[in-house]
């Protein structure tokens, strides 16, 4: 099997510049499909991460309007929830007005038992349970201010909260890590926002809720809905995996334009490999009948082409790939505040390097199939 | 022998003959190059069709007044005394119903955008009597404006297309009311498109905002009035507002999600050229690998190396040339007036707009579409005039 | 030398449509050659020696009639296991040399061997071995390119050789050599016959060429016309 890489690769420098142009542009098409793969994850990562068991209740004309705190206690007491999280939306920001923070005030105890794949020590936690005015920070948005647990730093508002001033000083108690999950988020307590703002005292923007049993889901979310139905806020409650990717989807059919400069680019990539991998073979008709006057069948032949032309593409392919890789690791602390999740995630990676497979099978598929077919002795004629 | 001039033209008509032979080379670098074409007409189409709703559609003349240091009307908050206020200031145009100035509530409404199948943040404004005179280009399409003091609704066109469930006559529940579709209307494509409208007071109502606002729109006497105005309502020490022109407000709530496409659109543009530009290299090296006899044949003859060139670069030319009007043509056909929507950020609700292909832009498209054409050519056309005579002539 | 006839030609036709056209190319040959010998195939253009050849080697299928060598009926055999009896039992020599330019000499000499189960220490012993009986073991990590004619036809040979062959079958192998060149790798040949036992069929249309060979035969619009010793 590898015996016959000395003479493919050999076959392959045939014509050096030829070779070298072929790499480069499925390098570069695949640095674009990792960058783009980087992007759509961005957008859309953040489903991955939501989980089964999660229903969010919201107010079911827009989730800008908020809810009754009384609503709370009666949706805890559903069969069938474990645990109930309200949350406010604070936003904010920190030194920079043009660099918007993603704050919420939530009941501590309440969300780390919503949440309970957010990795933070005993210590922290405890410690921002008993400071009113304490928030715990992810470790990604912690490492691009340079934030460290003690800290004393305050968050600016627009919305008027309160009757003067705009500034809410908080301190950091803790570091968390969310796995695959967005880690640029800062967690304020919802007695401090509630106690200082001048309107909207007592209520909440949603609660999301843990259940015992994701099965259970859309019966609880239509008993919640029931519950509140035909009073001045009604809710509109389901799963929070669902919200988060309708959200993402929000931001526009990004997936769909996503996918078609993908295609675009394979499909222009396939003619260009597939171009060089046919003139390769055009070339080589006579020696192509040598081989087959030594003893090479014609399938022997076939997997010949077929390999040099997956050496070419694997070779660029997994170049591009590595490049993209790179890159995304070194753009993604620039592009935080606006993509908390860009990356290049594994999987991407994967699909990537199937796609070189498949992109050096079609573009060597015509010419393999040419070479297969060569009589021998026209072949040795010139074709 | 004939001039430079002259010689060139032969071998480039030469040249051009055996194209025909060397079609499916070529045929590579045509697609190539309308490859790019088509992906960056289709990227900047949604740049420049959002531009065209948010930044161009605002009116130098009318004036958003918000909460002194917000730079959003979701995020400000003002009393009705504001409002008197402005109404008050004498470079507001007035006409028979008083002064052109109009209170306004912002929120939202979940509908289903149709593309998606998902929940979508549709806009919906309550705007006092006199709002409808500041959209400087409203006209019905069907249907009328709501009645003041009703429960009646008027619908964006862009919003209509997009969203499912507004559509004339449809019965909407939003909060705990039943309110009515009774007019779609359009502004000359611009950001009102995307909004639903009702009364200012019946929205108050519905989201216990009280007399509350949260944003004052005024029409001046002239745009030039600008400086006067903004100095008079800021400098008043009863209220703390912020004044900024229509025109200058929507660029800046744009601004971010410009930036990114344009940044985006910019990355893949390159990317894909560098992509061209390889493939366009591997046509032409190839274009003179199989013309190696020939170009030498003519050397010999007495042609010089300047002809030779000059054929190369108009064969790169042409096929730049082919490439980028297919890719053009196609671009324009695909995506020229394709309605979509995005969420903005700023007012965190859906903006509806179409991609828009303009004449600048297939313009532009063009030329960098030559441009890697000609960087294609380059290189190979020089391998051409330096091509030793001698070598050429025994290549088989 | 052996009684058994090596290869047995009975009663071969070949025939190509061209158009409307029917030619024969071969005409209900038979022939001969028995193990070790030395044949030369001579004839005009377009009397059907190369043809000839291509089916001693099973490069080409007779249309009607058959090809036995050592005893294997080549019709027998399907196209892989063709390539397979090619590989084993037939090296080529061919005018144009045909080698691989992207390979160097050693390269193309191994090439044959890459299709059999020797290991690489094993097929680099081979490979130097036909190298050094063609004379050109200094030479063996040039390409094709730096060598002259009458080298890469011995490189030729050397790939020819270098899977121990029944047969050896060669196409006008001197015919692109200047008379040095060529009375060198004729040498070689007959060397190889005399030296080494090895079967050669040639075809070629020089008569100082065949003077080199045991046995003659002359081919004319596909039938043999007359044997000469």
């Amino acid at each position: 099997m590898f015996r016959f890489l000395p003479l493919l690769w050999a076959n392959l420098w045939r014509r050096r510049l030829r070779t070298v142009f072929t790499l480069l542009s499925i390098l570069v098409a695949f640095l674009l499909f990792g960058l783009l793969e980087a992007l759509r994850f961005a957008f859309f990562g953040g489903v991955e991460a939501a989980s089964d068991d999660r229903l969010m209740t919201q107010h079911r004309m827009t989730i800008v309007r908020d809810l009754p705190g009384g609503y709370l206690g009666k949706v805890r007491a559903v069969p069938g929830v474990k645990f109930v999280s309200p949350q406010v939306w604070f936003g904010g920001w920190y030194q920079d007005e043009h660099k918007p923070l993603q704050v919420i005030a939530v009941e501590p105890e309440a969300f780390i038992d919503v949440y309970p794949e957010i990795r933070i020590t005993e210590v922290e936690k405890r410690a921002w349970f008993i400071d009113r005015a304490g928030v715990i920070v992810g470790k990604d948005i912690a490492a691009q201010y340079g934030w460290h647990v003690g800290d004393h730093i305050p968050l600016q508002q627009n919305i008027p909260y309160k009757a003067n001033g705009n500034t809410w000083d908080v301190n950091i108690r803790g570091i968390f890590d969310r796995p695959n999950g967005n880690n640029n988020g800062v967690f304020m307590q919802y007695k401090y926002l509630d106690e200082s703002r001048q309107f909207g005292r007592g209520r909440v923007g949603w609660m999301v809720s843990r259940l015992e049993n994701p099965a259970d889901l859309p019966r609880i979310a239509r008993q919640i809905d029931t519950m509140f139905e035909n009073s001045p806020d009604e809710t509109k409650s389901g799963s929070e995996k669902t919200w988060v990717g309708d959200f993402a989807k929000q931001v526009g059919n990004i997936g769909l334009i996503l996918s078609a400069v993908a295609f675009a680019v394979f499909f222009t990539m396939l003619l260009v490999t597939g171009n060089t991998m046919a003139q390769a073979v055009r070339e080589r008709t006579s020696e192509i009948g040598v081989l087959k006057t030594l003893g090479f069948s014609h399938a022997a032949v076939t997997w010949l082409v077929l390999i040099e032309s997956l050496l070419l593409t694997l070779t660029g392919g997994a170049a591009g790939l590595g490049l993209a890789w790179l890159l995304t690791r070194g753009m993604q602390p620039f592009v935080a505040t606006l993509l908390p999740l860009f990356k290049l995630p594994g999987h991407a990676l994967l699909l990537g390097l199937v796609l070189t497979v498949l992109l050096g099978l079609a573009a060597g598929a015509l010419p393999a199939a040419r070479a297969m077919r060569l009589g021998v002795v026209q072949a040795l004629r010139g074709g | 022998m004939a001039s430079s001039f002259s010689q060139a033209r032969l071998v480039t008509a030469l040249n051009l003959r055996t194209l025909v032979t060397r079609w499916q080379s070529a045929a590579v670098t045509v697609v190539g190059i309308a490859g790019v074409m088509v992906v960056i007409v289709g990227v900047f189409s949604i740049y420049e069709g959002f531009r065209a709703t948010l930044e161009l559609s605002g009116a130098p003349d009318v004036m958003i007044i918000l909460r002194g240091g917000s730079s959003d009307e979701l995020q400000s908050g003002l009393a009705l005394n504001a409002v008197k206020i402005v109404g008050d200031v004498p470079s507001v145009m007035r006409d028979a119903d008083g002064p052109l100035v109009s209170g306004e509530v912002f929120s939202s409404v979940d509908l289903i955008n149709k593309a998606t199948g998902g929940m979508a943040l549709v806009p919906l404004r309550g705007m006092g009597p006199q709002g409808p005179k500041l959209r400087s280009h409203l006209h019905f399409i069907s249907g009328h404006m709501f009645t003041p003091g009703t429960n009646e609704i008027v619908v964006g066109q862009g919003a209509a297309h997009q969203f499912a469930g507004i559509e004339m006559g449809r019965e909407l529940k939003l909060g705990a009311n039943r309110w009515n579709v009774v007019g779609i209307f359009s502004d000359a494509g611009g950001l009102a498109e995307s909004e639903l409208w009702c009364d200012l007071t019946v929205l108050q109502g519905t989201l216990n905002y009280g007399t509350a606002v949260q944003s004052i729109r005024a029409r001046l006497t002239s745009p030039e009035a600008f400086r006067a105005f903004k100095d008079t309502v800021t400098t008043d020490p009863r209220v703390n507002l912020s004044v900024v022109s229509e025109r200058d407000y929507l660029a800046n709530l744009s601004a971010r999600l410009r930036g990114i496409i344009r940044s985006a659109g910019f990355a893949i543009a390159i990317l894909m050229g560098l992509g061209a530009i390889f493939a366009a290299l591997n046509t032409m090296y190839g274009a003179v690998a199989a013309r190696t006899r020939e170009i030498a044949t003519l050397r010999a003859l007495g042609f010089g190396a300047f002809p030779v060139v000059v054929s190369v670069l108009v064969e790169a030319t042409m096929l730049g040339l082919i490439g980028a009007l297919i890719g053009g043509a196609i671009g324009y056909m695909a995506f020229n007036g394709v309605q979509t929507s995005t969420l903005n950020m700023s007012s965190f609700s859906q903006v509806t707009f179409a991609f828009r292909v303009t004449g600048e832009l297939l313009q532009w498209g063009l030329i960098y579409a030559l441009v890697l054409a000609l960087v294609g050519g380059v290189l190979p056309a020089i391998r051409a005039a330096r091509l030793p005579i001698a070598s050429g002539l025994r290549e088989l | 030398m052996s009684n058994a006839p090596l290869v047995r030609v009975i009663g071969a036709s070949k025939d190509y449509r061209r158009g409307s056209e029917t030619v024969h190319v071969l005409d209900h040959l038979s022939l001969e050659v028995p193990a070790g010998d030395f044949l030369a195939l001579m004839g005009p253009s377009g009397s059907g020696k190369t043809t000839l050849l291509n089916m001693i080697g099973g490069l080409d299928r007779p249309s009607q009639g058959s090809v036995e060598v050592a005893g294997q009926r080549l019709e027998q055999l399907s196209d892989g296991k063709l390539a397979r009896w090619r590989a084993d039992n037939v090296g080529f020599v061919f005018q144009m040399y045909n080698l691989l330019p992207v390979l160097s000499a050693a390269g193309n000499v191994e090439l044959p061997l890459l299709l059999t189960r020797l290991g690489s220490a094993d097929r680099a012993k081979r490979t130097a071995a036909a190298l050094a009986l063609v004379g050109l073991s200094d030479r063996a990590k040039h390409k094709p390119r730096e060598l002259s004619g009458g080298q890469e036809q011995r490189v030729g040979i050397a790939r020819a050789i270098v899977g121990d062959p029944r047969i050896l079958l060669c196409d006008e192998p001197t015919g692109d050599l200047d008379r040095k060149a060529g009375d060198e790798i004729l040498d070689l040949l007959t060397a190889l016959n005399q030296k080494h036992g090895k079967t050669i069929v040639m075809v070629t249309h020089d008569p100082r060429a065949a003077a080199h060979a045991k046995h003659i035969l002359y081919l004319d619009k596909g039938s043999l016309t007359s044997e000469a010793a």
